[in-house]
């Protein structure tokens, strides 16, 4: 089983194959915020690298968000079109779980957090448990205040992960008995997110191209307008 | 022509997403439809009173492979019979257009086909060849929507000259700016036209900006002064000002356009865009035809308002003029025709 997995939900894009013997090929660029352009190229790329043919990919595994809403989107229809053309299911992971399970052999409680923009971070809490993490609550999105005040009254070891804990770090380094993962370690992985949809895919978890939906958070401006002016 | 020449009986994949419509067609050698399906977002905005770009953008994404797998199912054919895919990447919405291309270039890579990035006013260009094949150059459309108002002198494929365009609103804007202020909702331009049925054309006389000066249009100028009219005239039919709005409108776009036909010795008159779908503007267009003895073309409705197989239609051109597109191509919101 051949997993090709696509992440654009930050402003980095990246994509990796991998299967039972782990990630064979993976790409990455953190700058420039080419998504659409970068993308389909890279996955040229690695499968020229790889020798391998886009025919013998099984599984298209997809970055599904929260994150940057045209950068993930990009991501999303390419997996989406990649899927369909090749007749394979879709796997959709979150941009913040493949964050904590990049950290996942620490026994700390792990806080992943992406920059939301607007001054907000996409967040959530998660556990180790044996083989992987376990995500404690709902994906959420709030200031970076709010979760570092929520942090502090904890009191428990725990460790930060996340272009939102980089971006905020004056508010997160004097959090009790928290430590900040390293920068490089702050882009979801497109190997954490094939080798986590590989689990997967041996349950079976598998959804159609059709029904693979971004998690967004927040509704368009629009709609919160809309919604503030009938109240009023 | 490069080598890459697509024979005129392979199917082309169009894929269309540039503003609020989810579009997908199969159409051989720029000519012959196959299948066409557009999913038109209307009720989604239309509370909005606009198109919300951030609302259209995901939409898009839910609806591409549903819509373009419907297009390959009801042209009979199968996945492995598309010899190329073509999708709009400019000009548009950025986050709409990017689903489009980004599934576009997707499907392509997986098919192992090449991929064309098309313009999306170039498409509206194509929409009067997919249905008159005699149509021929030199020839000039006239191409109105709620983005673009135009004036183009085409010369052959990929050979174009923009004569006149707007110099402020679209006429598709001027539509759905008095539409709103008379109440009737958005779309404004269909609302506008069913209104105009039943009211008087001559009854308010509307100024025509800059009717014999140039191939450019304004339209903002018009839009002031019906709400100025309105405004003194409470009284006022609703219908007579739709009516003699939309006359002022259609005057000016049409004198434009028989006159840039009459100037460049066209051999041919078409027209294109949504505008195009507005029945006063048909009627005064076909006239004109007739009366100056130059062959006219209207494509259907459907084909002027958005769709994907002028996207395919276009593909196929650029595909033999140009050759593929390479696969970092990406969205181009403010595209250029020329
Ligand atoms: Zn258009």
């Amino acid at each position: 089983m051949l997993i090709l997995g696509i992440d654009t939900s930050t402003t980095q894009v990246g994509c990796a194959i991998g299967g039972h013997e782990g990630v064979i090929a993976s790409a990455l660029c953190a700058k420039g915020r080419r998504h659409a352009e970068n993308l389909a190229p890279a996955i040229e790329f690695v499968c020229a690298q790889s020798q391998i043919e886009l025919s013998e990919i099984s599984v298209v595994a997809v970055d599904v968000g929260p994150g940057l809403f045209t950068g993930m989107r990009v991501g999303i229809a390419t997996g989406k079109g990649l899927a369909h053309a090749l007749g394979v299911p879709m796997i959709g992971v979150a941009s913040l779980d493949l964050l904590a399970f990049a950290v996942r052999f620490s026994p700390r409680l792990i806080v992943s957090a992406i920059d939301a923009r607007r001054s907000e971070v996409y967040y959530a809490l998660y556990r180790q448990v044996p083989g992987g993490i376990q995500r404690l609550g709902e994906h959420s999105v709030g200031s970076p205040e709010e979760l570092a005040s929520q942090l502090s009254v904890r009191r428990e070891e725990m460790l930060l992960v996340g272009d939102g804990i980089h971006r905020y770090r004056d508010l997160f380094v004097d959090v009790p008995k928290a430590e900040i993962a390293d920068a490089g370690l702050s882009y979801p992985s497109p190997a954490s997110l094939v080798q986590l949809a590989h689990a997967r895919a041996l349950r079976e978890e598998f959804q159609p191209a059709t029904e693979v939906e971004p998690i967004y958070l927040r509704k368009p401006d629009a709609e919160i307008n809309w919604v503030t002016r009938d109240r009023s | 022509m490069s080598p890459d020449v697509i024979s005129a009986d392979a199917p082309i994949l169009g894929i269309e997403t540039s503003c609020d419509e989810t579009a997908a067609a199969l159409v051989c050698g720029g000519r012959t439809v196959l299948s066409s399906v557009v999913s038109s977002q209307v009720d989604l905005h239309a509370r909005f009173g606009g198109v919300v770009p951030e609302i259209a953008s995901r939409a898009h994404l839910d609806l591409i492979i549903p819509i373009v797998a419907e297009s390959v199912v009801s042209s009979g054919l199968s996945d492995s019979d598309i010899a190329a895919v073509g999708a709009t990447y400019g000009p548009g919405l950025v986050g709409s257009l990017l689903v489009g291309v980004s599934a576009g270039k997707a499907l392509a890579l997986a098919w192992g086909v090449p991929f064309v990035a098309v313009n999306h006013l170039e498409a509206h260009l194509y929409a009067s060849l997919l249905e008159d094949p005699d149509l021929e150059f030199p020839l000039v459309v006239l191409l109105v929507s709620g983005g673009h108002t135009m004036i183009v002198r085409m010369d052959g494929p990929g050979v174009y000259e923009i004569l006149g365009q707007t110099l402020d609103d679209a006429a598709g804007e001027a539509f759905d700016k008095v539409a709103r202020f008379l109440g009737l909702g958005y779309p404004g331009g269909p609302a506008i036209d069913r209104l105009a049925m039943s009211g008087d054309p001559a009854a308010i006389n509307f100024p025509r900006a800059m009717l014999d000066d140039g191939y450019d249009f304004s339209f903002s100028g018009l839009k002031t002064s019906v709400i100025n009219w309105v405004r003194k005239h409470p009284e006022v039919e609703a219908v007579d000002v739709a009516a003699s709005f939309q006359q002022a409108v259609v005057d000016v776009l049409v004198a434009k356009a028989r006159r840039a036909a009459h100037d460049t010795g066209a051999r041919g008159l078409a027209i294109g865009g949504g505008v195009a779908a507005n029945s006063q503007l048909r009627e005064s267009f076909l006239d004109v035809c007739v009366r100056d003895d130059i062959r006219g073309f209207l494509p259907s409705r459907e084909m002027c308002t958005d769709n994907a197989a002028m996207v395919a239609a276009a593909a196929w051109y650029r595909l033999n003029l140009d050759g593929p597109s390479p696969l970092d191509t990406g969205a181009f919101p403010n595209l250029a025709l020329a």
